[in-house]
């Protein structure tokens, strides 16, 4: 602020009292003094919106950050150096981070590989396993409802001459076992199901699935990037052969994720990053010590505080179904009612639409559909795989409800949704025909000649 | 001092060293999970204590490393603030 401007006010006695509150006053008031005050709303005044897309990505979780800051600070050496002290300090450091996220997962460190994300860990698990066996076996299974890494990896793939096969999933999400089993050939060497789905958050049996893998000697890999830290996985209990790991979605750096390769019966991969062969040879470049021990860290309160989240994050869940269901009228859960992880909420709204409804809850961050694929304009390709309805699936909303979620932010979300929806509805001319007892589904929309 | 005057000396000073922290949302976590930790070690025998009030100190620093920072960076307040 232009303190002559502040004197010459004073001293002149342009205005009533003689203190800095006044200053603002006549800012408020947008006299004459162009340099005085802001004509429109600063940004330093603009509150954030609440955040509640936690499939997205998490916040840095602070014990996480505060294990990171040494390394950018003090112990910078390079991992792969074995000749000085900085090395091996660095070394030992990522060495205790593989070890943490070995232990979430009930692996051992040996056969944990750092790599730049659950991307990264899919396509090197996909097409390493595939590429390797392809003499003997060329089959490969996963869903319709898999995260776009696997099934543009499975497509890449088919364009190599492999044979794909999606699965279709069930109306609540779920694969059918039986469905499994038919499709499983002597030529398949992967299946490919992720353990918690990104866009509604069901639960796939991975103990079965596993158990049927082992049984016909196909590998099994699972994306368990949302599920990781949040719900108790055992890799030898579900026969898992090869896991995917995403840090920033377990409140951890994002540029980091792991896989676990398992090396009892030894899992063979041809690898994607080729060089100097670190990370066992199947990925090769100097592992981000930082990013890593990070991600160890995440691994690590994971572990420790797994029961006190799923706690807290069910509370949250239960407050805010509640809350919806009981103010807002006629609303669809998207997935399996129980078999899912709560901290994940896909919720359709009939008679609004998704992205004017996003639009106008605009004080709280989430998303409707998954945010790959919501550069797009169409709806999303999980909600239409469950059998869910154009119209249902464009007006579809997701709640990820994390570890810093508190009651306020629910509460919040509860009242804004009640009086957005009610609005938008009172402008749906769809609503006021459903109001009369018109069936929409009997409209004749095109007026044929 | 008894080990029941430390505890409660050292569940205040997390209390405060947990207000620091400038993002709401942490500050909340942070004050939940200590009242939680505090709660869930009530009843434990003197030896464990001991060794719990030994990790517990070293938290208490990383607490208020981590709320200094998190207001070195600190940005606008959220809509329920």
């Amino acid at each position: 602020m232009n303190r002559s401007i502040l004197k010459l006010i004073k001293n002149n006695n342009y205005l009533k009292y003689n203190s800095k509150s006044a200053f603002n006053y006549a800012s408020t008031q947008r006299r004459s003094f162009a340099t005085i005050g802001q004509a429109t709303k600063s940004k330093a005044d603009e509150k954030k919106p609440i955040y509640l897309d936690m499939q997205s990505t998490t916040p840095i979780d602070p014990r996480v950050l505060d294990s990171m800051l040494s390394l950018y600070t003090e112990s910078y050496g390079n991992p792969h150096s074995k000749t000085h002290d900085y090395g091996w300090t660095s070394n030992d450091l990522v060495e205790d981070a593989r070890d943490q996220v070995a232990k979430l997962i009930g692996a051992d460190s040996k056969e944990i590989i750092f790599t730049s994300g659950a991307t990264e860990s899919g396509n090197t698990a996909i097409k390493g396993v595939a590429r390797f066996y392809k003499e003997k076996k060329n089959h490969i299974i996963t869903t319709v409802t898999e995260h776009k890494c696997i099934l543009d990896s499975c497509r890449h793939l088919e364009m190599e001459g492999f044979k794909v096969t999606y699965m279709p999933v069930k109306e609540n999400g779920l694969i059918d076992l039986e469905l499994l089993e038919k499709t499983i050939t002597p030529e398949t060497s992967l299946v490919s199901i992720m353990a918690v789905n990104n866009e509604i958050g069901v639960i796939q049996p991975l103990k079965e699935i596993g158990k049927l893998c082992k049984s016909k000697g196909v590998f099994f890999h699972t994306d368990a990037a949302q599920a990781v830290g949040k719900i108790p996985i055992n890799v030898n209990e579900m026969n898992i052969d090869l896991l995917s790991i995403s840090g920033h979605k377990i409140y951890g750096p994002k540029g980091v994720g792991a896989l676990f390769v398992r090396r009892r019966p030894r899992v063979r991969i041809e690898p994607i990053l080729t060089g100097g062969g670190q990370e066992r040879g199947i990925r090769s470049g100097t592992v981000p010590s930082t990013l890593a021990v990070g991600l160890g860290a995440a691994c690590r309160i994971s572990r420790e505080e797994m029961e006190r989240d799923s706690k807290w994050i069910k509370h949250l869940y239960d407050r805010l179904l509640k809350g919806i269901t009981e103010n807002v009228p006629e609303v669809k859960i998207n997935g399996d009612p129980e078999k899912r992880y709560y901290g994940n909420l896909n919720i359709s709204f009939s008679f609004v639409e998704g992205e004017s409804l996003l639009m106008a809850i605009k004080d709280i961050a989430c998303s409707s559909g998954s945010a790959c694929t919501s550069a797009s304009l169409e709806p999303s390709y999980v909600l239409r795989s469950l059998g869910v309805e154009e119209d249902m699936a464009h007006s579809s909303i997701r709640f990820g409800i994390g570890r810093f979620t508190t009651e306020e932010e629910i509460d919040y979300t509860i009242e804004l949704l009640k009086t957005q929806v009610e609005r938008l509805r009172e402008l749906s001319p769809l609503y006021e025909m459903w109001q009369e007892g018109i069936d929409l589904k009997t409209i004749e929309w095109d007026q044929g000649h | 001092m008894s080990q029941k005057e430390i505890v409660l000396h050292l569940y205040r000073s997390f209390l405060r060293a947990s207000n620091k922290f400038s993002s709401y949302n942490f500050r909340e976590y942070a004050l939940r999970r200590v009242a939680t930790g505090f709660r869930e070690n009530k009843n434990k025998n003197e030896s464990e204590t001991k060794d719990l009030i030994k990790e517990s100190m070293k938290d208490l620093e990383m607490v208020k490393r981590q709320s200094l920072i998190n207001s070195m960076y600190s940005k606008n307040k959220l809509v329920v603030e």
